[in-house]
């Protein structure tokens, strides 16, 4: 049975076919994934704000919008 | 004649793993880019070769690509590697003092035995893996310590996401494990040799090396890099990379397509025709993560474009980013077997390799170099003028060098190319020689303006270094002095 398997993914015709199914159904996978879901957005654009957690350096304009945000989450609480 | 306010680096991390790395960056990225320089003007005026066989294009052009590959480029990624772990998880680097160290040193030992080997006249004959195979093992040594003290950081990290640089991070060590493996596969001609024979043959033996000679650029020269900009553009902007999310496909694509394009280097050879094929086709997927990658990076500065007037530091990370584009748009169209037919053994290759090299990978790090360094030592920089002359010397010493191999290989490709009417070929081989010598003469001085860039930049960042220690060493005498009043 499993010597079938492998016989059968040993075949150029049945494995190349295969391996589009599997890595386009996962890139199309990822894509919805990071693209769907507005909680889930949310979400990964935060974790953009990593490189400034130890430190003052974004710009006064940035500084300014984070804390506008940071107020308005404090209010909806 | 200084810049950019910046806090005081803190002994939570272990910033003095990245000091060193960063410091031997700038000396092998000049020595390097010297060898580079030479081996150039040797190919314009042959006499430099002065008859001594140490010091042939044959022995010195392995010692500039693994000075500026592996010295340059691969101590730079070693440190903005460890420093960016450390930061972006909040966690010391792990191994404590010695696994870092041992990096550091195996690493370097490599680069200094490789050179001498070279020089010697002892190459395996692998293209950007010409090292011996006992310098082989000590670099597998040295990478599964370095995959080690990165994965077991990440494994102690105190902020719960692992940031998109890191991955890049990661991507590099373990595809880099695995090409170097599986290229050096060698046996020994005795173990008391420095000689061995590849484990593979013929065309076996042509794929395996450019799998691992395009991946190299791949996850070497482009993914870590890209792990670089990743950190250092947001943080020289002053605001957040444009999108996360982009950032995510951009790792997984680029991640997925490189694996498969190397075989584009062996079109028309014994290689079978679909995976020539295959490889070209991938090159064009190619194009849409890494212009993915390039627009995320240069969109980080919407809304702030002015900074591109005022900040050198900017200039340098935007035109990397520029250069990043420009040559992952030729290196898909030169994948493309027509096109490949022109181009192929021609110095078009060289001058694509060094708008990637020299234009992305040297621009991206100096960016990141003048960001880190006054941050490592506390301090601030030298001299801002100094870095925008650095970037107008740079940048003209990447257009020469470009432009004139495009003339050189375009020209040599046609010409060799060429028949008469009988069908006889138009022109002898030294015909092309000598077409190409103005072109090689100008890429050497292209070549020099980018060395000398290194020169000045290497100037600014030992004033910058040396004024932070004078300026601790004042302040621990007053110190001392304030505390026996």
């Amino acid at each position: 049975m499993i010597g079938d398997i492998f016989a059968w993914l040993g075949d150029m015709e049945n494995s190349k076919p295969l391996a589009l199914i599997l890595f386009f159904s996962a890139f199309v996978g990822i894509i919805l994934y990071v693209y769907t879901g507005k909680r889930r957005k949310q979400r990964l654009e935060s974790y953009k704000d990593i490189p400034f957690m130890e430190d003052d350096e974004l710009d006064p304009t940035r500084q300014k919008k984070q804390q506008v945000k940071k107020d308005e989450s404090t209010n909806g609480k | 004649m200084s810049t950019n306010a910046v806090p005081v680096a803190t002994e939570q991390y272990n910033y003095g793993i990245v000091k060193k790395f960063a410091i031997m960056a700038m000396i092998w990225g000049v020595l390097g880019m010297l060898a580079g320089v030479y081996i150039a003007s040797e190919l314009a005026w042959p006499f430099l070769n002065f008859n001594i066989a140490e010091i042939t294009f044959g022995r010195l052009r392995p010692v500039h690509t693994t000075l500026v590959i592996f010295g340059f480029g691969g101590s730079a990624l070693f440190a903005t590697s460890y420093y960016i772990v450390q930061r972006t998880c909040q966690a010391r680097l792990w191994g404590g003092r010695l696994l870092p160290e041992l990096t550091f040193w195996g690493w370097q030992l490599a680069l200094v035995l490789g050179v001498i080997t070279y020089m010697a006249g002892y190459t395996q004959g692998r293209e950007y893996a010409e090292f011996v195979w006992p310098i082989d093992l000590l670099i597998t040594v040295v990478w599964v310590i370095y995959f080690a003290v990165f994965a077991m950081t990440l494994v102690k990290r105190s902020q719960p996401h692992i940031y998109v640089a890191n991955w890049f991070f990661m991507a590099f060590i373990l595809a880099t494990a695995l090409l170097h493996i599986f290229n050096n596969l060698q046996v020994p001609v005795a173990w008391n040799s420095l000689e061995s024979y590849s484990l593979f043959a013929g065309v076996q033996d042509a794929m395996t090396q450019w799998w691992y000679g395009h991946n190299a650029v791949g996850f070497f020269l482009t993914a870590a890099f890209l792990g670089m900009m990743y950190y250092f553009v947001p943080k020289q902007a002053g605001r957040p990379i444009y999108s996360y999310r982009l950032s995510i496909v951009h790792f997984w694509a680029l991640s997925f397509l490189y694996m498969w394009v190397g075989a584009h280097h062996l079109h028309w050879t014994a290689l079978p025709d679909w995976v020539s094929t295959l490889a070209a086709t991938f090159s064009i997927l190619l194009l849409l993560p890494s212009w993915g990658g390039m627009i995320n990076g240069i969109m980080t500065l919407s809304g702030a474009w002015e900074k591109l007037r005022t900040d050198p530091i900017m200039l340098f990370l935007i035109t990397a980013l520029a250069f990043y584009g420009m040559s992952t748009f030729e290196g898909p169209m030169m994948s493309l077997k027509s096109v490949n037919a022109l181009s192929h053994y021609t110095d078009w290759t060289v001058g694509h390799v060094h708008s990637g090299a020299l234009g992305w990978v040297a621009m991206i790090t100096i960016g990141s170099f003048y960001h880190l360094i006054p941050r490592l030592w506390g301090t601030t920089l030298y001299s801002t003028k100094l870095v925008f002359v650095h970037f107008w010397l740079a940048t003209i010493g990447v257009v020469l060098y470009i432009v004139a191999l495009w003339v050189a290989g375009i020209g040599q490709g046609l010409m060799l190319r060429a028949f008469d009417q009988y069908g006889n070929l138009a022109y002898t081989f030294i015909e092309t020689v000598t077409f190409m010598h103005i072109p090689y003469v100008v890429r050497a001085i292209g070549g020099a303006f980018f060395l000398s860039g290194m020169l000045l930049m290497s100037y600014n960042l030992y004033m910058t270094i040396s004024g932070a220690r004078q300026s601790a060493s004042t302040e621990g005498r007053d110190a001392v002095a304030a505390a026996a009043r």
